[in-house]
């Protein structure tokens, strides 16, 4: 039997209002332990929440990128445990009347765009931050105590949930990555999974391909990255469709990555039902978002990366336009002047390999480098690279070193090559025609890199020919 | 200059003290010697302030309403030294009024209760009679108030907490329109019926006190500005004033011969000064007003309490390092029976499956509460009861039956569900013990009420002196 794999996202994006949700202490890193807290966040006897404006006009914005209908009325409820990270013993989130709801959104794909329902976004607070003492780095395992830092605690995230509708895991790290690049491009998050302001869940299960069943799913915790959670998704699938072979059922439960051992296994634990007890908060009134502010809000999102990636693609194909979006490389690509292809693939293959910034590159003259690529040794051309993103970058200074094309010069080299490679010529003369890179190598070599690689492989086939 | 604590009103003594007869720290040395006293046989007062900060008329705050560097415990042990960082609002305008804190106030642990037996403090005892409840939750204020260990107070109202003790206790009392006072730093019981009001000797000082607490607060969300300014009532008729008597209101079961005896005799008043007197009917309102109280409340108390852990403030019992059974040991001992029953009650009625036929059902009742008052009031001015259906009962009487206990708010109730406000004012004496009347209004209809309450208060001429103190 074929299965097929059955993938929805939960995405917790932290917004990047200078305060927190309910009160007027900063969010952000960087902070002693504790240094920001005040009564409310601290859950003090008696103290109340007030909304955060931008956060509430952030999360329009974001839900209105995500195609979501933008609720009238908005309700925040109480979602009630006990943590020690969760100072008032519930949560400030949102329950059946959340902010954007019923969204679309379109992931250009090389079978058309994959299109993924987006069942809500709402917004909600953070948690403060538990820290173990005593066990190793801060695991619980083996911890002593439990110190709380409640800085984080109020901050606001906005909760996005996608519906069953990604299918591998493939196509669950596009999503993920073009979703984050519109975050960042609108401005309400910086998304950085190391800091944890972009963290995820996935639900897993898989189906008979042909059926629309939903299956018994299991949840993945703690991704910390894309590619990871790429292939722990697969090695889930892989787990689920054995135990249906083999007869079994697949059990409801959760799988925690440790994201400082990759290698492990995941730990596993039961879903129990938890009770939130989920109450409309009282001491907030309904938010009702005015029809101006929310087309004001619509009217000033920018284009989003998903039509930016159609845009390009039709140039340099889709992969290179997925890649130059998402990594925010897109921006020099429309102004470095060049062979769309070509400029592409040295933004994408090149330029990140040579550690450059791609915000401190000039891109005219960046596009010079690149229009020369051919006519300039390949090690002066990579040293140009490295060096497109200091101040005062000039193309020229490098143009000048013109590759070794003089058949005069390159003849001596290709002679020494062959004659310290006889049995290789040999060879290549008896059919083996793919050793021609190999004396391409050698001879490039001999001249430190500076031969031009055409030339020399013209010269070479017909010296071996002959 | 002798001052007598037991007769002046407030605004009396900011007579004194702008014509310069007097200075704040006498006023306020007058008190403390009066509490010196008194206090001791009462127990009204919990914490005491020694210095006076501020120019004007002392005051007695709830200890529910949290006092900057002042222990505020809002009577449970679990808040044992416990010493805000912060004013709560109406703390902050009474300090901005120049109003210096005489001290806190005793009351049932969070605000739980209709006789402050409940506090973890003792209980308070009636200055009318000692055997006797103040009633409560906000007895310790009503006590001061009614034994001149106050010029005036504030309490806090969930569910008849300022009404049913002022009642109990022969003074003024009023429960706001939900909105109307900031309930930032009032420790919450139940977020969406609590609101703090003013407990004095006359309406006029209600009004006065009323005026400077009120009005919008950016901290609270749930605060709006007041449509009109408050007005302090003049007038001594009652011309032009449409007055309902709710027939569930005024003839439920368990209101007290004496009590309708002594309502019926304001209502003769009421007509006397020329106001329309009409009966009229609440039906839903009083029949299920006490049930849906009694979900709603406890419902967001279970929640509101959550906080109450042992990791940030208050008291921390045991644990062993192990969280779980940290909370566990913490909130045994921290909390009373009475919290315990209504955090245990709040869970279940919250809980998956029961919410919709508990919670839920109750919301839908309330606003048909709040539907029925409204169409009620579109008629009439004022509707007016009994505030409470018993004079003040004895200590110990009701304490094994929470019921009972729960029924004594039976009357308040029904309003607060529909967030409109009321005033208590003593309406006379049944079996020596004071009688207090209820007068609810339209939302933001606190001047009408105190026209209403003024002329009233004038026509009965009740002595606000307890006997066996004057």
């Amino acid at each position: 039997m074929s299965w097929e794999p059955v993938i929805g996202l939960e995405i917790h994006v932290q917004l990047k209002t200078r305060t927190k949700l309910f009160c007027r202490c900063e969010s952000g890193f960087g902070a002693a332990e504790n240094a920001r807290t005040c009564p409310v966040c601290l859950a003090h006897p008696g103290t109340l929440p007030v909304p955060n404006r931008l956060a509430v006009e952030m999360t329009i914005q974001l839900g209105l990128a995500l195609g979501c209908e933008v609720a009238e009325r908005a309700v925040f409820h109480r979602k009630n445990y006990f943590y020690p990270d969760l100072s008032k013993g519930y949560q400030i989130s949102q329950y059946d009347e959340p902010l954007c709801s019923g969204g679309r959104f379109s992931v250009p794909g090389p079978a058309g765009d994959l299109e993924v329902g987006i069942v809500r976004a709402h917004l909600e607070e953070d948690a403060a931050k538990n820290v173990h003492v005593g066990g190793a780095e801060g695991r619980i395992g083996g911890a002593t105590r439990t110190l709380v830092d409640f800085n984080r605690g109020g901050t606001p995230l906005v909760e996005i949930v996608t519906g069953p509708d990604l299918h591998s895991a493939d196509e669950a790290r596009r999503f993920l990555q073009l979703l984050r690049q519109t975050v960042v491009e609108l401005g309400v998050s910086d998304a950085e999974m190391e800091k944890g302001t972009l963290r995820f869940d996935v639900n897993v299960s898989v189906r008979p391909r042909g059926s629309s069943e939903l299956r018994t799913r299991t949840e993945l915790k703690n991704m910390n990255s894309f590619a990871f959670a790429a292939k722990g998704i697969e090695r889930e699938l892989e787990r689920q469709i054995a135990i249906y072979e083999g007869g079994g059922e697949v059990v409801q439960e959760t799988l925690h990555f440790d994201p400082s051992r990759e290698s492990a296994p995941p730990l596993r634990s039961k879903e129990e039902a938890q009770d939130y007890r989920y109450l409309p908060e009282p001491d907030l009134v309904p938010l009702a978002p005015p029809v101006e502010l929310v087309e004001r809000l619509r009217a000033s999102l920018p284009e989003l990366p998903a039509a930016r990636i159609r845009r390009l693609a039709a140039d340099v194909g889709l992969e290179l336009a997925e890649g130059l979006v998402t990594s925010g490389r897109d921006a020099l690509f429309d102004r470095v002047p060049g062979d769309r292809r070509m400029v592409a693939n040295v933004l994408m293959n090149q330029l990140a390999g040579a550690g450059v910034d791609p915000t401190s590159v000039d891109p005219a003259e960046l596009g010079k480098l690149i229009e020369a690529r051919g006519r300039i040794p390949r090690s002066v051309f990579g040293e140009a690279l490295a060096s497109s993103g200091e101040p005062g970058f000039t193309a020229e200074r490098y143009l000048g070193e013109a590759a070794i094309s003089d058949a005069s010069a390159l003849d001596p080299v290709i002679e020494r090559v062959l004659a310290a490679n006889e049995a290789q010529a040999a060879a290549y003369r008896a059919g083996k025609e793919g050793l021609l890179g190999f004396f391409v190598g050698q001879v490039l070599r001999e001249t430190g890199g500076k031969a031009d690689a055409r030339v020399v492989s013209e010269r070479l086939r017909e010296r071996l020919q002959a | 200059m002798t001052i007598d604590t037991l007769r002046l009103t407030a605004e009396e003594a900011a007579g004194l003290l702008e014509r310069g007869e007097l200075s704040a720290a006498e006023l306020h040395a007058a008190y403390r010697a009066a509490i010196e006293e008194r206090n001791g046989e009462l127990n009204a007062y919990l914490t005491l302030v020694e210095r006076v900060e501020g120019a004007g008329v002392p005051i007695a705050l709830k200890d529910v309403i949290s006092t900057r560097g002042v222990e505020t415990t809002a009577g449970s042990k679990i808040l044992a030294g416990y010493r805000p960082v912060f004013d709560s609002t109406v703390a902050a305008r009474c300090r901005a009024a120049g109003f210096p804190l005489l001290g806190k106030t005793n009351m049932d642990e969070f605000a739980m209760g209709s006789s402050t037996e409940n506090s973890a403090y003792g209980p308070t005892r009636n200055p009318w009679d000692t055997t006797r409840v103040p009633g409560g939750s906000s007895g310790g204020s009503a006590a001061a108030v009614s034994a001149g260990l106050a010029p005036w107070a504030l309490g806090s109202d969930t569910g008849g907490s300022v009404k049913q003790p002022a009642a109990l206790c022969g003074i003024v009392g009023l429960r706001p329109t939900y909105g109307t006072v900031s309930r930032y730093g009032i420790v919450a019981f139940a977020s969406s019926l609590d609101q703090v009001g003013p407990m004095t000797k006359t309406v006029r000082d209600c009004a006065l006190l009323y005026r400077a607490i009120a009005g919008r607060d950016p901290r609270d969300s749930t605060t709006v500005d007041l449509p009109e300014p408050v007005e302090l009532p003049e007038r001594d008729d009652l011309r032009g004033v449409r007055i309902g008597v709710p027939r569930e209101l005024n003839e439920a079961e368990g209101i007290e011969p004496g009590v309708s005896a002594a309502v019926s005799r304001a209502l003769d008043l009421a007509r006397e000064l020329g106001a329309e007197v009409a009966a009229c009917e609440l039906p839903r309102s009083v029949e299920y007003g006490l049930a849906c109280y009694y979900l709603i409340a406890p419902s967001e108390a279970s929640s509101n309490l959550a906080r109450y852990d042992g990791v940030r403030f208050g008291l921390r019992a045991g644990g062993d390092g192990d969280a779980r059974r940290m909370y566990e040991q913490t909130r045994r001992e921290g909390f009373g029976d009475e919290p315990k029953r209504r955090i245990m009650l709040g869970t279940y009625a919250l809980s998956a499956g029961y919410y919709e036929a508990y919670y839920g059902q109750a919301q839908k009742v309330r606003t048909l509460i709040r539907q029925e008052f409204a169409a009620a009031l579109e008629r009439f001015d004022v509707l007016v009861s009994p505030t409470s259906p018993t004079v003040a009962f004895p200590l110990g009487a009701k304490t094994a039956n929470p019921l009972a206990m729960y029924l004594s708010d039976v009357l308040a109730i029904p309003p607060n569900m529909a967030g409109l406000p009321g005033l208590s004012i003593p309406c006379g004496l049944s079996e020596g013990l004071p009688v207090g009347l209820q007068l609810v209004g339209a939302q933001f209809a606190e001047n009408v009420l105190f026209r209403v309450g003024h002329a009233l208060e004038r026509a009965v001429g009740f002595d606000v002196v307890p006997r066996r103190l004057a």
